[in-house]
């Protein structure tokens, strides 16, 4: 790192101790990025102001929550009727967990559309899909807290997922509990824990970005920067450009926290838990929809495996598959856009896992099962066996020579020319 | 291109000193929620007033009842310590109030149980206790003295001890708050 | 790329919707509430009502244990309209007397409503069995809100020919599955509105579910209101934005 001179004594006198404004500089001011990143890339920076955002607000919260089955409940109303801006900051917090699930999906299809898994970034990829792990660990427990009939049940449904592994299994469950139910010592290490992992995230988010300014981002055209051409300047270029998605993003935020706050959550939270009663239609919330249909899809025993083990291992192995993509994709071109017949393909997979939300969101009766065991058979047909043959016969399209060519021809090119169109199928 | 290089950059200076302004605006009155919630909520201003019966509180006692989560001591003075309340001239005290001024009925004395200096307990309420060189009450913490009228009169203390807002319901009964 | 992934975060949102009130059930009557929209505000008239609903007939049943008295400022009560409601009611005291008997006292404006029986079991027993739930958050509880308590509290009908029926239980296409433990409970004339609105049971119901709706979301008016600003703030930003992130890259492009 090239160290700069500063104007500033006070700057000048940090900097030559403790290099902070030279790093700033290099890694963030004069960052070389890609010049021809679209709109899609926007999602990583998106990401991380909205995990900053769910820290600060979830502080404040838990300066009001209290984290024992007979008050958690209550303690939340507390903070809707008379904490002030109490309403304001759970609903953010509350909706802040979607919004984070929606940004980062994108960001992850973004990945799978442009190849951005590939060499040389598999590292950068799998410590992004340990990032989704940890949110989703996080998430679940957050959703306990409030203590509603939802919270309840779902910490159950699922910490009994637990209670198929062979022979421990319930001795597992016993120890997640605490207990021989989800009950208050469970309530209290969720609270510990979902307060504790978003910091974790923020460490891993941090290799994340370490191993993504080694290798720099991966572009649209997937193909390497060769020279200052084709690059710009993070700052300003993309300092401007994630700040207009962002003004969107807010946006969007803003209209369910505002407008809409409760839609994405499920009435039945608004009823006190209750061990007694089970709601009649226990769903996660939106964001585990695909997963718990998957969680479900298995009904019949397969071989030796009970039903019940095989949903629980198929819905682990659906994101753990993800940290082999790097390897089962074997096509030598990154981006969809060169690629005539996985671009297909990718547009398949997304509908999969929308067809498999919807299933996880209805009742397992008539038709559903069925779509089910279909989606989540196509799910990893799709990462285990389309991907590693159809990187040896397709045949991929010829890729521009450069980012900065390929610049020059897609603004200028006349509209329709094929290459140029890219991912608009 | 109409625009002159230097009118392009005069406008591209512009619309960022906006930008960051706006922004600024925003992150600031986004703040203000973060830093109100931390003030006292609804229910915590809600918790009104108490009702004290006061007709076991012999002559020369106090009790200490509990008002905002705080202590507020009632005192039944006897006719000595009003009259040595009274004999003392405000303009020589610390913060100079009269003994009329702290009380509605001479011989009931209402003052908040927290030293003005740091918020301690001062004793003396009970009798027996250690009541200071004055007769009120003394904080152990520090070394602050207060007068039968609850009065600072020697120590670190800056202010005498609170009247808190209160009105007799009866003769036997008091409301704080 | 864009419009398929527009389309399938439509459908997603789509996906997510809360799951309609149980399929058995007749789907809600349309109700067009003051309080809907983006400039929502409760009508204090109507909330005022709906008080007196609550307070005259659902309160011998239904507690709403996370209001206080104090709350009911909000709906344009003074505060000694406010202290003389509460200490119609008695609580107990915190704390015990000098003798450490715990005692009761006239409710005062810090407490919170006082339910009509002290525990589940006590309602239960007082109810042929069914509990009749809280009513501080049933509008936020109810798949269909608002529409879904209108639309049972003034749902009644005669039940069909040929439905089995036992006799505990009262005919509601509205309610999921049909059979409510609830009797009927508003009648026309059931209140005498002080106000001198006439009392239907269609007035009673739209009146209460305001009242209930309140009582769910207490901020809503808050919460609309700075949603306003906040979204108008938003689009004069983005829209500075934006004329950043061009000015900045017109010599890239």
């Amino acid at each position: 790192m090239e160290k700069q001179t500063y104007n500033n004594a006070v700057v000048r006198w940090i900097d030559d101790r403790l290099p902070i404004f030279s790093f700033m500089d290099h890694e963030y001011n004069q960052f070389p990025m890609p010049k021809n990143l679209n709109y899609w890339w926007n999602f990583g920076a998106l990401a991380t102001v909205v995990l900053v955002a769910m820290i600060v607000t979830g502080i404040v919260l838990a300066m009001h929550y209290t984290p024992h089955t007979s008050m958690a409940f209550d303690s939340v109303e507390h903070i809707m009727r008379d904490v002030n801006y109490g309403w304001l900051i759970r609903y953010i917090h509350a909706n802040g967990a979607s919004m984070f699930f929606i940004v980062v999906y994108i960001h992850i299809f973004r990945g799978l559309y442009y190849g951005s898994y590939k060499a040389p970034r598999e590292l950068l990829w799998m410590i992004g899909v340990v990032i989704l792990l940890l949110m989703m660990a996080t998430a679940f427990m957050g959703y306990v807290l409030p203590w509603g009939q939802m919270s309840f049940w779902g910490a159950k449904v699922i910490t009994n997922l637990f209670s198929a592994i062979p022979l421990v299994g319930e001795s597992v469950v016993e120890w997640l509990w605490g207990g021989y139910t989800v009950d208050n010592a469970t309530l209290n290490r969720f609270y510990s824990l979902h307060y504790l992992l978003p910091f974790v995230i923020v460490g891993v988010v941090v290799l994340h970005i370490a191993a993504l300014h080694v290798t720099g981002s991966n572009n649209p055209d997937g193909i390497d920067m060769k020279g200052p051409q084709d690059s710009v300047p993070f700052n300003p270029y993309f300092t401007a450009k994630d700040s207009v998605g962002l003004g969107v993003f807010l946006l969007i935020w803003a209209a369910f926290v505002f407008y809409a706050p409760d839609y994405l959550g499920h009435p039945e939270n608004y009823i006190e838990a209750n061990p007694l009663v089970t709601p009649p239609h226990i769903v996660p919330e939106w964001y585990f929809l695909p997963f718990y249909a998957i969680l479900r899809a298995i009904t019949f025993d397969v071989w030796f495996i009970e039903a019940k083990l095989m949903g629980v291992l198929l819905m682990f192995a659906s994101i753990l598959v993800l940290f082999i993509l790097p390897w089962l994709d074997t096509s030598k071109v990154r981006s969809c856009r060169y690629r005539p017949i996985y671009k297909w393909f990718f547009w398949v997979l997304l509908i999969d896992c929308v067809v498999l939300g919807w299933v996880g969101a209805n009742k397992p009766e008539g038709m559903f099962p069925l779509i089910g065991l279909i989606g989540t058979g196509y799910y990893f047909f799709h990462f285990l066996i389309l991907l590693p043959i159809l990187g040896k016969i397709e045949t991929p399209l010829p890729l521009p020579t450069s980012i900065s060519e390929s610049v020059t021809r897609r603004s200028g090119a006349p509209a329709g020319a094929t290459a140029a169109t890219g991912g608009n199928a | 291109m109409a625009d002159s290089l230097a009118e392009g950059e005069t406008r591209r200076d512009f619309l960022f000193l906006a930008a960051g302004a706006v922004g600024g605006v925003g992150a600031a009155c986004f703040a203000w929620p973060l830093i109100d919630q931390m003030n006292p909520a609804a229910d915590v201003l809600a918790l009104s007033s108490v009702e004290i019966d006061i007709s076991a509180v012999p002559e020369g006692q106090g009790i200490t009842v509990k008002w905002r989560g705080q202590p507020v001591f009632v005192r039944h003075r006897t006719p000595k310590e009003i009259e040595e309340a009274r004999a003392v001239s405000a303009s020589t005290l610390r913060d100079p109030q009269t003994d009329e001024q702290r009380v509605t009925k001479p011989e009931w004395l209402i003052v908040s149980g927290s030293c003005t200096h740091l918020g301690c307990v001062p004793v003396g309420n009970k009798v027996g206790s250690d009541r200071g060189e004055f007769g009120g009450w003394f904080c152990p913490c520090h070394g602050s003295h207060y007068d039968t009228s609850g009065r600072i009169r020697k120590g670190p203390a800056p202010k005498n001890l609170l009247v808190p807002p209160y009105s007799f319901v009866s003769d036997t009964k008091i409301k704080i708050g | 790329m864009k419009k398929a992934l527009i389309l399938g975060l439509v459908a997603c949102s789509l996906m997510a919707a809360p799951v309609q009130a149980a399929e058995d059930a007749e789907a809600p009557k349309s109700v067009d509430w003051s309080f809907d929209g983006i400039f929502g505000h409760y009508d204090r008239a109507s909330l005022q009502r709906g008080m007196q609903v609550y307070k005259e007939v659902c309160a011998a049943c239904h507690g709403m244990r996370l209001l206080a008295y104090r709350n009911l400022m909000d709906l344009g009560y003074s505060e000694a309209q406010v202290k003389a409601f509460a200490s119609q009611y008695e609580v107990q005291n915190e704390d015990p007397n000098d003798e450490g008997e715990m005692f009761n006292r006239p409710a005062l404006p810090s407490d919170r409503f006082v339910s009509p029986f002290p525990n589940e079991q006590a309602a239960r027993a007082s109810n042929g069995g069914a509990l009749p739930p809280d009513l501080s958050l049933i509008v936020k509880a109810r798949a269909g809100g608002a529409d879904y308590i209108y639309s049972v509290l003034s749902g009644y009908a005669e039940a069909p020919k040929d439905l089995k029926k036992p006799d505990t239980l009262h005919y509601n296409p509205y309610f999921p599955g049909q059979l409510i433990a609830m009797p009927p409970p508003l009648t026309e004339g059931a209140v005498e509105y002080a106000d001198g609105t006439k009392a239907t049971v269609d007035q009673l119901s739209y009146d209460v579910t305001n009242f209930l709706t309140w009582a769910s979301s207490p901020k809503l008016e808050a919460q609309k209101s700075t949603g306003f600003k906040v979204v108008l703030f938003l689009l004069v930003f983005t829209g500075l934005l934006i004329a950043v992130k061009k000015k900045v890259w017109s010599a890239v492009h």
